[in-house]
């Protein structure tokens, strides 16, 4: 930490010497997101993938579909779960071993988003009640680390499973059987997209960039869906807002969000 | 918020909630400060069915080493269930769960707690849930607030902590158990009160915008209301005869 504590001392001063010009170092507005793009079925052998580009940050999203034991409580829905791992290719800070608090804490934000919006209707993706149920998992991984990897891995998330094909599974004494090449769309009800904003002094930036990030005095992620409802929060970093910034933020999040989810159903 | 089947009335004709609540009533929450004998500060809550006790250590020697920042104080949180806290017996190790909650409990006190006063040492604290009703973290962080100020450490203000959500459509103060498994949607704050800052927010399920807002006033409003009773906690163990200063 000391180390780099007066080179990030230097660097908060420059950002916010600029920002109280209006400016951002990157030259973007305030309420811009970097350029997204997405590329879909990356990776073949998934059933669903999905490389999404936030400016130089990099995630890929695959989907992996195979018939699970429900839990005992939701015996008649499916299940949809999703990671998120840093992989050390990403950037110098990223370590192998264990998940470290931030990673955790990623991974769970990016889940929540997508579980919490209702993304997919689980009760389509039920093979027999109580014994059999489709399992749909969303693995993100992230290939290059510049910033902002909440808004990075829901994109990725968001526009891989949208994509996805389920394989059709039939139940054969008591048992799921796979049918070969045949395949059926996911049951999308609504498209989640996050937007991550940071509070640099008093002022607040859609989608922080890596150098942003580390200088930041606080941050919330607020996930929306296809109707401009909020889905999903969460505030992070060692300061607080106001009840007044956090209206605006969710302003900000559903106006970002409505381009971003643009872009994720063009893709399709 | 699966809004999992149930066969629970959660909000009954007349307005009433499953526990007998009214929409914007939080649970009996009450709080003890100092209660443990070794810890630097301590403090013991209950908010509704929850029982947290809390221990703070430091400001205190950095192990390992190589944490401790020459600036800067640091602050370490752990938000810990007991395996007996839950219907069924929790695995003792910590969960993905609670290194999260760990983290934003961190994060909503950090704000609070003016920590440069004290480089290269760390303050720890510790939250243990005996038992556990819905709310646990806005619960741990009220309770580890006052620790925090047992301990004696300086800080700008206190940290409230109390949840909002939505349950039967309506939009309601403190979610207890019932309505955050089978509700719609629980929006947990962390608010400091005198510098009117929200430190700590989350949100699982559906919210309209305007729900959205209707929840933060509900919510700060929940707050306001644990931060009296904080400050009472405070009073009675610093001013035994009950006397304000």
């Amino acid at each position: 930490m000391s180390d780099g504590l007066i080179i990030d001392q230097l660097k908060r001063n420059q950002i916010l010497d600029l920002l109280k010009e209006g400016k951002r170092v990157d030259g973007r507005e305030f309420d811009e997101s970097r350029q997204l793009t997405i590329d879909l079925n990356v990776i073949p052998k998934a059933e669903g993938s999905a490389r999404a580009r936030l400016g130089d940050t990099e995630v890929v999203a695959g989907v992996k579909i195979q018939p699970e034991r429900p839990f005992p409580d939701t015996g008649d829905k499916g299940m949809l779960i999703c990671t998120a791992e840093i992989l050390p290719i990403a950037h110098p800070s990223a370590e192998t071993g264990p998940p470290t608090p931030d990673v955790v804490e990623l991974a769970r934000v990016t889940d929540r988003g997508i579980r919490e919006s209702g993304m997919l209707d689980m009760k389509q993706l039920v093979l027999e009640k109580d014994k059999s149920v489709i399992g749909i998992f969303c693995d993100n991984a992230v290939t290059d680390h510049d910033g902002n990897l909440f808004d990075a891995c829901s994109y990725a998330s968001t526009a891989a499973i949208n994509s996805c094909k389920i394989p059709k599974y039939e139940m054969q004494d008591d048992a799921p059987v796979k049918v070969e090449d045949q395949f059926t769309e996911p049951p999308v009800t609504t498209l989640p997209v996050s937007v991550t904003m940071a509070k640099i002094g008093e002022y607040i930036l859609v989608d922080p960039t890596i150098d942003e990030w580390s200088i930041m005095d606080a941050r919330i992620t607020i996930t929306t869906n296809s109707d401009g409802n909020v889905v999903a929060l969460q505030k992070g970093g060692h300061d607080g807002f106001t009840a007044e910034e956090l209206i605006k933020c969710s302003e900000m999040s559903i106006k970002a969000g409505a381009k971003i989810r643009e872009i994720i159903k063009q893709t399709k | 918020m699966g809004g999992r089947d149930t066969d629970i009335v959660l909000l009954d004709e007349n307005g009433i909630r499953c526990d007998g609540r009214k929409v914007n009533e939080t649970r009996k929450v009450t709080i003890k400060a100092g209660v443990l004998k070794n810890a630097n500060g301590s403090a013991y809550i209950e908010f509704g069915d929850n029982k947290i006790l809390v221990g703070v250590y430091g400001p205190r020697d950095v192990h390992p080493k190589h944490m401790s920042d020459t600036d800067t104080g640091i602050l370490r949180c752990r938000y810990h269930m007991a395996p007996f806290s839950v219907g069924e017996r929790k695995n003792p190790a910590p969960s993905r769960r609670e290194v999260e909650i760990s983290k934003v409990i961190k994060e909503a006190l950090e704000p609070a707690v003016m920590l440069k006063e004290f480089p290269r040492t760390a303050v720890d604290v510790y939250m243990e849930v005996l038992q556990a009703d819905g709310g646990t973290r806005c619960a741990a962080l009220t309770g580890a607030s006052v620790a925090l100020a047992d301990a004696g450490i300086p800080m700008r203000d206190l940290v409230a902590g109390c949840a909002a959500g939505k349950a039967a459509d309506a939009v309601i103060l403190d979610v207890n158990n019932e309505e955050d498994q089978a509700g719609q949607a629980d929006l947990p704050i962390g608010y400091m009160p005198n510098l009117k800052k929200i430190t700590l927010l989350q949100l699982d399920g559906i919210l309209t915008p305007e729900e959205y807002k209707q929840c933060i006033e509900i919510g700060i409003d929940g707050c306001n209301q644990v931060y009296e009773i904080q400050k009472k906690a405070l009073q009675d163990k610093f001013f035994a005869n009950g006397e304000k200063q």
